[in-house]
């Protein structure tokens, strides 16, 4: 690595008073914290636990999907399996992991503040989002739904499957969603430090902040379609049922108004990580600090008019698809614009290749591919023959998973030693990501071919000539659950045994490396005055005054 | 008086009022966006069966809407007032127009109750429910379910309404507020503003077109 202009007077220390003891250390005091650090350890917690669950429901499904007529489940178990595993990955997993999680953690750290604007709500957006689990997984327990996680009436109003519990779950998770990202916004514009003004942002806040700028005006449709579909249910007001004039393509129109913009819920996040991993990593300023951070309002504004593009094959005119075809392409643009500025920040710099860094490469990788195959989708004549094949599904677990997941494990590695005050094994860090990386390559990529041959998704059973890619795919899928498992053995030994970090073991300028690790309460003793910009690397302008001209990273800077 | 009403991580009053308020602000704006699914299904479905929203339109006691309307519209003006008496400081004052605007909004509920009996003895009740002999046209079921989804909704929001207004006022009383510290009042009229505007929004698509 490096040799580091920081001043590195308390780089082996463990902090000895931090958030995870002080004020207090008993259960209580972390259920009833307004310390938005505690918050955003147990969202991590709470969202690890049902990616577990997701996943070992995706495992069952890859299980079954191993020979083509029935292998471990019948048909009825099955159609739950996929419907819990979209459920639990979407609304329990991917939605609140970087956002409520991390950005818990981080937003405030990042921007200088002592909290989010408001801690009570934090707390309460936790336990809504626990109440929402508890809702839904009881639903799961008591019978579980058929429905796919998209609830696509009529059939979610008639069929005999529990479906109102997870409806009623994800509604309050939407609550809990809407709090955080309500939480968010105020914070960023009223709590940044003196000094800090919007450029000077470090690229996750932006990002989060986009973010939440979809969760608030998204998530609200959701709510209440999915309220409709629970009154549909129970009193059968027909809505959305053809019998009393009802529409269900209106409900399809109302739920990807919400759950297309909610993949940017997920992926914006994601990018938010990347974009600190990336500086940090390779010791240089970002490459086009403008263009990353406006492309990622860009992404969340065009996010909102590109929903139709689910509809192509559901009887939307032809003039229609088309406009939402090229929409949805403006995505692909403002997404390049990062893709382009991450690889650019790569240029001369000095690259250490750690965990997070091969998780970054991953990412990279994915969303690139995913991203690709995303713009042939939202081509009307290419989607028509795609549709409802592995295709698609192969298509946004790349995004979903594979960006997504990347971003979450790179996340988890590059600040694991601010959040916990500890190292992980590096080596052991390599070789998970190693295998992370080949198992989904193994398990997504043999789903395009058998989309492409016209497999359709969510079936039973499979005709024999698409049985080899699916062992293929079930194969992969292993190895990514034995990577997975490897990194919570030891995240969870390094917990207690891992070597202290210090405050700043990646030597990374980003303003929340300067607390101690693990930070304290209070966050920063005395509100820091902010005198350049996020992951200032050129490190001649650390000392300008406040008022001069603010130094923000050029994009030739180095 | 209470404690400072300053939390621990706001600098001064001033920036933790300006975080207050954009918050509800953008607290408001999820609510409008709860109602715009319900709108824009309205919007919809009058396109499909244009014919049978404007009869059971017609078929409706304007009158009962009309005065609803002035009610309501009364109400936001007394909370008004209300809030200017706290920025003087004058909380009594504060208390007692918020108390004649939950009784306003009493005499709201007790209208749209005598409402919803009317339509239970007709008949003109959502989906299969409906048994309205004066509408047959197809179509007049899923009026009455966007009704009741409509103003059932908005209700609620009316109820939460008076919730707040008594609380805030009842806390105004107490002298809880002060001519430099009265976010909470200003808020919760904010609120009521917007339960008030939605109804404004409602009117016309249920009753008038």
């Amino acid at each position: 690595m490096k040799p580091s202009p920081l001043p590195s007077d308390d780089v082996a220390a463990y902090a000895p008073r931090n958030y995870l003891n002080a004020p207090a250390t008993g259960l209580m005091s972390w259920l009833n914290t307004r310390d938005h650090k505690r918050i955003g350890v147990m969202f991590l917690i709470a969202t690890t636990i049902a990616f577990a669950v997701g996943g070992l429901f995706a495992m069952l499904i890859r299980l079954e999907l191993l020979t083509p007529g029935p292998t471990v489940m019948d048909p009825m178990t099955y159609n739950r399996m996929f419907t819990l595993h979209g459920v639990v990955m979407i609304f329990l997993f991917m939605i609140p992991v970087i956002p409520s999680g991390f950005g818990n953690f981080l937003v405030p750290l990042m921007i200088g503040a002592k909290d989010v604007a408001f801690p009570k709500l934090n707390l309460l957006s936790f336990y809504l989002y626990l109440i929402g689990a508890v809702v839904a997984l009881a639903g799961m327990i008591w019978g579980g739904a058929d429905t796919g996680w998209t609830f696509y009436t009529p059939y979610s109003t008639d069929t005999i499957t529990k479906v109102t519990p997870i409806l009623l779950g994800a509604f309050i998770l939407g609550f809990s969603s809407i709090l955080t990202g309500l939480n968010f916004i105020v914070t960023t514009h009223t709590m940044r430090a003196p000094g800090m003004g919007w450029m000077r942002m470090p690229l996750f806040v932006w990002s989060i902040y986009a973010t939440s700028i979809i969760q608030i005006l998204a998530t609200p449709v959701l709510g209440m379609t999915l309220l409709l579909v629970v009154v549909d249910r129970a009193f059968h007001l027909g809505v959305f049922d053809p019998t009393w004039g009802g529409d269900p393509v209106l409900f399809q129109h109302f739920f990807w108004f919400y759950s297309h913009p909610a993949v940017y819920i997920m992926v914006l996040p994601a990018m938010a990580v990347i974009s600190e991993v990336v500086c940090t990593f390779s010791h240089k300023n970002i490459f086009g600090y403008k263009a990353v951070a406006y492309s990622s309002l860009g992404i969340a504004f065009v996010g909102f008019f590109t929903w139709g593009h689910h509809l192509f094959t559901s009887g939307q005119s032809a003039f229609d698809a088309g406009i939402f075809g090229i929409l949805s392409m403006f995505v692909g643009i403002f997404t390049a614009i990062k893709v382009f500025n991450w690889t650019a920040t790569l240029y001369k710099g000095s690259i250490s290749f750690k965990t997070p860094f091969a998780y970054f490469v991953g990412f990279l990788f994915f969303l690139v591919f995913g991203g690709m195959t995303g713009v042939a989708l939202a081509t009307v004549s290419l989607d028509v023959h795609w549709h409802d094949t592995y295709f698609v599904v192969a298509h946004f677990h790349f995004i979903m998973v594979g960006a997504v997941m990347m971003a979450f494990l790179a996340a988890l590695h590059y600040w694991f030693p601010k959040i916990t005050g500890r190292t992980y094994p590096e080596g052991w860090g390599l070789v998970a990501a190693v295998m992370i990386i080949l198992g989904f390559n193994f398990t997504f990529i043999p789903q395009f071919l058998l989309g492409n041959m016209g497999m359709p998704r969510r079936y039973y059973s499979y005709s024999e000539r698409f049985q080899a890619l699916n062992v293929a795919s079930t194969a992969g899928a292993s190895v990514l659950a034995i990577g997975l498992t490897i990194i919570l053995v030891y995240l969870l030994v390094s917990l207690r045994y891992g070597r202290v970090a210090g405050s700043n073991p990646w030597l990374s300028r980003g303003f929340e490396w300067d607390t101690p690790s693990p930070p304290p309460p209070e966050n920063y003793p005395v509100t820091p005055v902010i005198e350049h910009g996020p992951h200032d690397y050129d490190g001649e302008n650390i000392t300008l005054p406040p008022h001069q001209h603010a130094p923000e990273p050029e994009p030739h800077a180095s | 008086m209470q404690a400072s009403p300053l939390a621990h991580h706001f600098e001064n009053l001033e920036k933790q009022a300006h975080a207050a308020r954009l918050g509800m602000w953008l607290f408001l704006a999820t609510e409008i966006l709860l109602f715009t699914v319900l709108f824009a299904a309205y919007a919809l479905y009058r396109f499909l069966f244009p014919e049978a929203f404007a009869l059971s339109s017609r078929a409706l006691e304007t009158w009962v809407g009309f005065v609803n309307t002035i009610v309501l519209v009364t109400s936001s003006l007394t909370v008004a007032t209300g809030l200017h008496s706290a920025t003087r400081g004058d909380g009594r004052k504060t208390a007692l127009w918020f108390g004649i605007s939950v009784l306003l909004a009493v005499v709201f509920l007790v209208l749209k109750a005598y409402e919803y009996n009317h339509h239970f003895h007709t008949g003109q009740l959502p989906g299969r429910f409906y048994t309205y002999e004066g509408v047959k046209a197809p179509g007049a079921p899923m009026y009455f379910t966007l009704y009741f989804l409509i103003t059932g909704l908005h209700a609620i929001h009316v109820i939460v309404g008076m919730t707040v207004l008594v609380v805030i006022g009842a806390l105004a009383r107490k002298g809880r507020y002060t001519a430099a510290y009265h976010v909470p009042v200003e808020l919760g009229a904010l609120y009521w503003h917007l339960v008030d505007l939605i109804w404004i929004f409602v009117f016309p698509l249920i009753y008038l077109i």
